[in-house]
């Protein structure tokens, strides 16, 4: 109606205003497709493989039919189980550090060289602890492969807890003192409890996150065609079996690779989304 | 430094009131130190990690350091049967993919997070963001996967004749289409930086202090004319830093590069072509390296990922705390 008040150039502006806006709508398009692609495909192709006998059986040869991943499931959960021993009794003891004492220079370093750790490629690591275990003891082992996996989870556990017990209120602390609780006893008992849920989000991604690792694991876990629960032999799991089979040019094994993806990406997102809900539920009110 | 802890003894520090008895007091001081102790060892160790890492990565790496000196960085010759290993193909295929990831993900990351901080309301941006960092969990071997199957017969089929109709007079863009290669890499790289630089440049923006943005209001400006003159401007060095990160992460990123470049170490320009990066060497010949030369000249390129992603992490992270001080580093 009143389009010829409107100068020419307030005219062009809003136009370019509305452009923009269109723009970066269709950016945000553009970075979702490939997460609805990749869900689809592997949720569709997946869904046809993954079989009772998946879970159950061993690889089969070449040629034969059927078969499973029984072996490399087990061996994923023994890896990060191992791995997680390792980062999160670390990460939650260095964050309680950073949170309630390092403050100074010697904090900063600890900071600094998390972050540094956190984006160190993970293949690099593999070397580290392929020269640190493989090489001294003189074969890949299960071990190996979930120490590699404990020194990723480190910088993440760490650097949640911080953030989380820095949540707690100083209050809460300030009456244990006043109970003549040591200050010891107050960090483990008040302080870390009450961050509980935040800390165990960290704990969640970081498990999510090494879950999904293989690049770490191709020369310290090895990979093993058969059941082996031994953390002093070379061990199979889910991830390196999925590139093995991934890049063989056998159908059979592209179904199983497709099937292991439905597997992997299964856990890794439902740890992702508890992780945050539960993060959100607990200090969404708090921020 | 350890010792800090007593200037701020409302938040953290022992109580030492008068009204224990001394001898217990000087047993849960004890303690106390004892745990602090404990505490900072933990802290220690993640320096130790680190700093352990660059040790043995340059230990391990001896034999080829001093056989190929510096000449390792740019010499191409990489034959394992005869002992003679130059970098320079891993480095150049490095360089050539994390530069195309920049070049396809940037555009799209800032989009991404320009409409995350200004356009879109709080509930809706929650979920989105949510949705965004979901990408950034998916296993990268899944998405190499996925690479295999899906990207790679659509950038053959789609991509590449289209580009090479376009563009085929530039040496880039030139010869036939292999779908398996560096601008296959180059996408699937750009997929996973996309998260990662706009959550960071996301949390940039949101730092800008509101005032800014009212500033601009006031003057009479629309919103993206707000956006280009107080968000963009005040929070360049951040975005920077966002771009950075995502570099870092490109550069060592294995799996899905490994699956999607096809693994042959040259140099040529054209983009269509197979390549090879650093961290795909290491994930393919690391465990069948027949001579400790090899191995350590495989070692020798992690040592150079090592270093080149400290720098980088170490600038981005100094760029971005310039702008979110209190949120990413002290």
């Amino acid at each position: 109606m009143s389009v010829a008040l409107v100068p020419v150039d307030v005219r062009r502006r809003r136009l370019t205003d509305r452009v923009m806006t269109w723009t970066c709508l269709g950016a945000l398009l553009v970075a979702i497709a490939p997460l609805a692609s990749v869900l689809g495909y592997v949720t569709l192709q997946g869904a046809s493989s993954v079989t009772w006998q998946f879970f159950t059986h061993l690889p089969a040869p070449v040629g034969e039919p059927g078969g499973g991943m029984a072996n490399a499931i087990t061996g994923t959960l023994l890896v990060v189980a191992l791995a997680s021993c390792i980062g999160i009794p670390i990460g939650i003891l260095g964050g309680l550090y950073l949170s309630e004492v390092g403050g100074g220079r010697f904090g900063w370093w600890v900071r600094f060289t998390a972050d540094v750790l956190n984006g160190i490629p993970s293949i690099v690591i593999g070397v580290f602890i392929y020269a640190l275990i493989v090489v001294p003891t003189r074969h890949f082992s299960g071990f190996a492969g979930g120490v590699a996996l404990g020194v990723m989870m480190i910088p993440l556990v760490i650097r949640t807890t911080e953030e989380m017990v820095r949540l707690v209120p100083a209050s809460l602390r300030e009456a244990s003192y006043a109970l003549g609780i040591p200050w010891w006893v107050t960090m483990l008992r008040i302080t870390l409890r009450t961050a509980t849920a935040g800390v165990l989000t960290g704990i969640m991604l970081a498990v999510a996150r090494v879950l999904g690792e293989t690049a770490p694991l191709l020369f310290t876990a090895f990979n093993n065609p058969y059941w082996s629960l031994r953390f002093d032999q070379p061990i199979s799991t889910m991830t390196v079996q999925l590139y093995n089979y991934a890049i063989a040019p056998y159908d059979d094994w592209h179904r199983q690779a497709w099937a292991a993806a439905l597997v992997l990406m299964t856990l890794t997102l439902v740890l992702n989304v508890a992780a945050r809900t539960a993060g959100r539920r607990r200090f969404g009110r708090g921020r | 430094m350890l010792h800090d802890h007593t200037a701020r003894s409302m938040v953290g520090g022992p109580p030492g009131g008068p009204s224990l008895a001394a001898a217990e007091r000087r047993r849960s001081r004890g303690a106390d130190d004892a745990f602090r102790v404990v505490l900072g060892a933990f802290a220690l160790l993640v320096i130790v990690i680190v700093f352990g890492i660059g040790f043995s990565l340059v230990m391990a790496s001896g034999p080829s350091l001093q056989k190929f000196g510096p000449s390792f960085l740019w010499t191409s010759k990489w034959d394992p049967v005869h002992d003679t290993f130059g970098a320079l193909p891993f480095i150049y295929g490095t360089l050539v993919t994390s530069a195309l990831a920049l070049l396809i993900g940037v555009p799209i990351s800032l989009g991404v997070a320009i409409y995350l901080a200004e356009m879109s309301t709080w509930g809706s941006a929650v979920v989105l963001s949510f949705i965004i960092e979901l990408l950034a969990a998916i296993p990268s071997v899944i998405l190499g996967l996925w690479g295999i199957f899906v990207l790679i017969p659509w950038v053959r089929g789609s991509i590449e004749p289209a580009l090479g109709q376009a563009l085929g007079w530039t040496p880039l863009f030139s010869g036939p289409a292999y779908g398996i290669g560096m601008l296959a890499a180059g996408i699937i790289l750009a997929i996973m930086v996309i998260p990662i630089i706009s959550s960071v440049a996301r949390d940039v923006m949101h730092a800008v202090p509101q005032d800014q943005r009212e500033a601009m209001y006031a003057l009479g400006a629309t919103r993206w004319e707000m956006i280009r003159g107080a968000v963009l401007p005040y929070g360049r060095a951040g975005i920077i830093g966002a771009v950075i990160l995502g570099l870092g992460r490109a550069l060592g990123e294995t799996m899905a590069v490994t699956m999607v470049i096809g693994n042959r170490p040259q140099i040529v320009a054209s983009l269509f072509q197979p390549g090879y990066t650093i961290a795909a060497a290491l994930a393919n010949e690391f465990s069948e390296a027949s001579s400790s030369l090899y191995l350590s000249a495989l070692i020798e390129m992690a040592l150079v990922l090592f270093a080149i992603s400290l720098l980088v992490n170490a600038a981005a992270r100094w760029l971005v705390s310039r702008v979110t001080s209190s949120v990413m580093a002290p």
